[in-house]
């Protein structure tokens, strides 16, 4: 198979790369720290439509705001924490342990909640159908894992490495291997999706997603580290890789009511 | 120590396979007596239908009661724990079957919903109100948003309650902060 030619229509990466240094240089010069993505992040074109133009508008939460659904052992096998056995055979690719702890803001344990996870296969390939990249699926690998933090707010999936894979944002567009993370804390506010991603990823500087967070700092707390202490003698590679949600409003003493 | 909270990043198209599970947006069977359908489309700036949004409720019981039940992801037909998900539709719609909430703690009643959508670099927090019964006053969040407030209130309609979500444009919905929220 030969690689298809790239449609003449796409802009080229120098126009985004542009684009975003562009921001990047406002961005260092407004002094204003920045920690989450821009709504507003041109580069990333299908955002154009779909980011609000207002500005969100100030709540204090109350009612059902103040608390997170509640998910038990009754909801979630054990065994959904391990992506490589899911499917009668072994997935191709680097065998790899991604784990780390959930907290608030002021480090309290996120305990017995939810962590949904999904991505490609080594291959860069999701089992989806609109993904129409011409890699390889993997019979035995479908990049879906779930499991419940336990009382430390720690969270383990044993999985395969992602490979990056292409997408047509622009010309030639290719995104950083990412697992997809879906968190909730203890209250209704502090619900997150987000993405991990890997060290020393080249793919970094050029992607537009992980670049819509312009502060960098900000987006360094989205890559996992390097830890050979999760690392597992003839099994696994590991990485470490802590979550810090936003909040809580409710003070310690309510939690304990809990 | 207060520490940054981890950045947000877009859903992404490829969530359909993970996020989405059986009974997602079936807080009650269809049928079950008090149920009722809470439903919308989720449009963009243009007015265009998306079809890879996806939108989450979390609501009290029909009592005002807030609850802390296990079981959203494995329903058994009889827990309401106040919790589902939906994706939207080729035609940018989405469904619950649900209860009607009640009011928790003398507020006005709503669903609390989160969206995400393809294209949305990070989730969306608004509350989808019950059409305000006859005498009753808006509340401190109704007034605020003055005359965008609309946009924060259910239609009521055959089965329950319409509640349309536009991204971006004309009646773009008012979407929700938490200053309280460090890092938000």
């Amino acid at each position: 198979m030969t690689a298809p030619p790239p449609p003449a229509e796409l802009e080229p990466q120098e126009t985004l790369s542009a684009e975003m240094a562009a921001l990047r240089d406002a961005y260092e010069h407004t002094g204003v720290e920045e920690t989450q993505p821009r709504l507003d992040y041109p580069p990333y074109r299908s955002s154009r439509l779909r980011h609000p133009t207002k500005d969100l508008h100030h709540a204090d939460p109350e009612g059902v705001e103040l608390w997170a659904p509640c998910f038990g052992e009754r909801d979630i096998d054990p065994l959904e924490a391990d992506l490589t056995i899911q499917d009668g055979g072994e997935p191709i690719g680097e065998r790899t342990v991604v784990t780390g702890r959930v907290v608030d803001g002021e480090g309290r344990p996120v305990r017995r909640q939810l962590v949904e996870i999904w991505q490609a296969n080594a291959g860069g390939r999701y089992i989806h159908k609109r993904d129409q990249h011409p890699a390889p699926l993997d019979p035995h690998f479908t990049g879906v894992g779930r499991c419940l933090t336990d009382d430390d707010g720690g969270y383990r999936f044993t999985t395969i490495k992602p490979g990056p894979y292409p997408w047509r944002n622009h010309r030639n567009a290719w995104r950083p291997a990412h697992i997809h993370f879906s968190l909730f804390g203890s209250e209704f506010t502090q619900r997150i999706v987000t993405q991990m991603y890997f060290p020393g990823d080249p793919l970094f500087g050029l992607d537009p997603i992980y670049q819509s967070i312009l502060d960098p700092k900000a987006r360094e707390r989205l890559v996992a580290a390097y830890d050979h202490d999760v690392t597992q003698h003839e099994w696994a590679t590991g990485y470490r890789w802590d979550i810090v949600l936003t909040g809580p409003h409710r003070t310690p003493a309510e939690q304990e009511d809990a | 120590m207060t520490r940054s909270a981890t950045p947000g990043q877009t859903v992404g198209p490829f969530f359909h396979y993970a996020l989405p599970y059986p009974g997602d947006r079936e807080l009650v069977p269809p049928g079950t007596a008090g149920a009722v359908l809470l439903h919308g489309t989720v449009r963009d700036g243009d007015g265009a239908a998306i079809p890879d949004a996806l939108l989450e409720i979390w609501q009290a019981d029909p009592d005002g009661r807030v609850l802390q039940r296990a079981g959203s992801l494995r329903r058994d037909g009889f827990t309401f724990t106040g919790f589902g998900r939906a994706a939207t539709d080729a035609s940018g719609r989405y469904s619950f079957s649900t209860l009607v909430p009640g009011a928790v703690e003398g507020g006005l009643p709503f669903f609390a919903v989160t969206v995400f959508a393809r294209g949305l670099l990070n989730r969306l927090f608004t509350r989808a109100y019950l059409p305000l019964a006859d005498g009753a006053e808006p509340d401190a969040l109704l007034r605020s948003a003055g005359d965008r407030a609309g946009t924060l209130l259910c239609v009521a309609d055959d089965h329950g309650f319409r509640f349309d979500v536009h991204l971006q444009g004309d009646g773009e919905t008012v979407f929700l902060s938490y200053p309280g929220h460090r890092g938000d």
